[in-house]
């Protein structure tokens, strides 16, 4: 316990006596963390982006004029227990004929020969949305297939409008998935840049005290009483660099919340405030980490003399 | 106390910085190597230190065959020595007070020991007014007997003073000389490494005399022949 207290103090010391060379440190560390935080922004604004295009894709069924609403909602139930489904919206004939209207309330000659007709031409339908979008095909699969929970439904139904949707759908689901492999392979080179760059600097801020390390070793300190004050100095560097990039990225996000957020979809900055400990604790983990990890490994090479 | 047996040590380029050394140190002696540069004075040194290892032969410490210890043991060895060099080898980011208080650290003393040991052991060393005084702030002869106290602070069984006065000017390489001779009094084993003859023919002490990585005199109460 005691050494524990001894090395955390000698690590406290050492960041303020090392002057320049510590706040250089921190510099780079805090460059790292902002492209952390940059990549977290980023991927909420593309999460955001593929989800809203997600939302727009759906597969409709529509019914046969006059279909029972119990096999309607026996086809419903069975639909819903599909693992791909995310939800499954009816929506009745009455309501269609409603929605239709509203829809073509200027276009007087349609609404006039729909008032000739004096019955309800239309069908009821169901509005199938898959978790993912890859997983329309399967569902279209299961709906035309002879599986027993849609068994006679094939006779109340009019149309799926999957296979019209079907190129749109597969080109959207390249896309997204594309988009969403692009963003990952990004987010690690920028990662493991920014760490080489971490791992450069906090090797340099060792080599300079390499000579202190020999010393300490020729005294009789044991590795971890060397090791340890570099190790606490490097958790220093994280959670000052932590602390000053979030203080960065306030007004930085305020900004784009008021410029932005049309073009970027989301306000970032109700993103960033709303998620600030979810953000705070994953910049935190990664600038300590990062630090402390680079001056374990920085300091391997003077100790083993 | 201290063991060569054999010592021979080759570097890579073929240099030959140890040639068959064969001595015996034994508890409480004062023995004085001297030579000229390069005559493998310090790498004799390092050998006990285990900062070198040898190409052949064998170098204890009491039983210990020291090339063949393990990191922990090694510690544990260092802990038993107590070292001052030509060019101080003091932290340059811990002051005076700092610097002895590492050392005490390292062998695990309490708090409470090192607040009472390390002001008594700068008083001991003259350093008292200069506590809280950093390296760079002290003369070459305030920072060799700060690094004198450090080496003695935690009472080693030996004490290897690789050339330390070789930064020195006359009056504090004869502070320095004394209060080596102080220590060696009360005990321990001093080996001191120098090639300046005043120093020498003072302390009438064992002598051994090293030429290219030879040990060429051995004497007891021996004089600056080279």
């Amino acid at each position: 316990m005691s050494d524990l207290k001894r090395i955390t103090k000698a690590g406290i010391i050492n960041f303020t006596r090392s002057g320049v060379i510590s706040w250089a440190a921190v510099l780079v560390v805090t460059i790292t963390l902002s492209v952390i935080t940059s990549i977290l922004l980023l991927h909420a604004v593309l999460n955001f982006s593929l989800n809203q295009i997600k939302d727009k894709v759906d597969v409709t069924i529509y019914f046969n004029v006059g279909s029972s609403e119990t096999k309607i909602m026996a086809l419903k139930d069975s639909l819903e227990k599909l693992p791909e489904v995310a939800s499954v919206s009816y929506v009745s004939d009455e309501e269609a004929l409603k929605i239709f209207r509203e829809r073509h309330q200027n276009d007087y000659p349609t609404i006039a020969a729909l008032d000739e007709i004096s019955t309800n031409p239309l069908g009821g339908y169901l509005n199938i949305k898959a978790k993912e979008v890859s997983q329309y095909e399967s569902i279209s699969n299961f709906l035309s297939s002879d599986n027993a929970l849609v068994l006679g439904s094939s006779a109340i139904i009019d149309k799926v409008n999957y296979n019209q949707n079907k190129t749109v759908i597969d080109k959207l689901n390249h896309i997204i998935s594309g988009a969403e492999k692009l963003g990952f392979l990004v987010t690690l080179i920028l990662v493991i840049i920014s760490v080489i760059i971490t791992f450069n600097t906090i090797r340099l801020t060792i080599f300079i005290s390499k000579e202190e390390v020999g010393i300490m070793r020729l005294v009789g300190a044991s590795k971890m009483r060397v090791r340890g004050p570099f190790m606490i100095e490097g958790a220093v560097y994280g959670v000052i660099s932590t602390f000053i990039t979030l203080v960065i990225f306030w007004p930085i996000t305020a900004y784009l919340g008021n410029n932005m957020t049309g073009f970027l979809g989301i306000n970032l900055y109700d993103y960033y405030i709303s998620n600030i400990f979810q953000i705070s604790a994953i910049v935190l983990l990664s600038g300590v980490v990062v630090c402390m990890l680079s001056s374990f490994i920085a300091i391997r090479k003077y100790l083993n003399k | 106390m201290i063991y060569f047996n054999n010592v021979s040590k080759v570097y890579n380029d073929n240099s030959v910085a140890l040639d068959d050394v064969t001595l015996t140190i034994t508890t409480g002696e004062f023995v004085s190597i001297v030579g000229h540069s390069g005559a493998g004075k310090t790498t004799l040194t390092k050998m006990i230190l285990a900062e070198d290892i040898p190409t052949s032969g064998t170098v204890f410490f009491e039983s210990t065959n020291i090339p063949k210890l393990k990191n922990k043991e090694l510690t544990k060895l260092r802990r038993r020595i107590g070292v001052v060099f030509q060019d101080f080898k003091l932290l340059s980011n811990k002051t005076a007070y700092e610097n002895i208080a590492f050392a005490m650290e390292a062998v695990g003393k309490t708090n409470e020991e090192i607040e009472s040991d390390v002001p008594h052991v700068l008083e001991l060393v003259d350093l008292r007014n200069k506590m809280y005084n950093f390296p760079s702030e002290m003369s070459g002869g305030e920072q060799q007997r700060l690094a004198i106290a450090r080496a003695i602070i935690n009472q080693p069984e030996l004490i290897i003073a690789d050339e330390p006065t070789g930064n020195l000017d006359a009056i504090n390489t004869y502070e320095i000389v004394q209060i080596l001779k102080k220590i060696n009094d009360l005990g321990t084993t001093v080996i001191l490494t120098t090639h300046n003859r005043g120093v020498i023919d003072s302390l009438k002490g064992r002598v051994i005399t090293m030429e290219k990585g030879r040990v060429v005199r051995d004497d007891k109460g021996g004089k600056y022949v080279i």
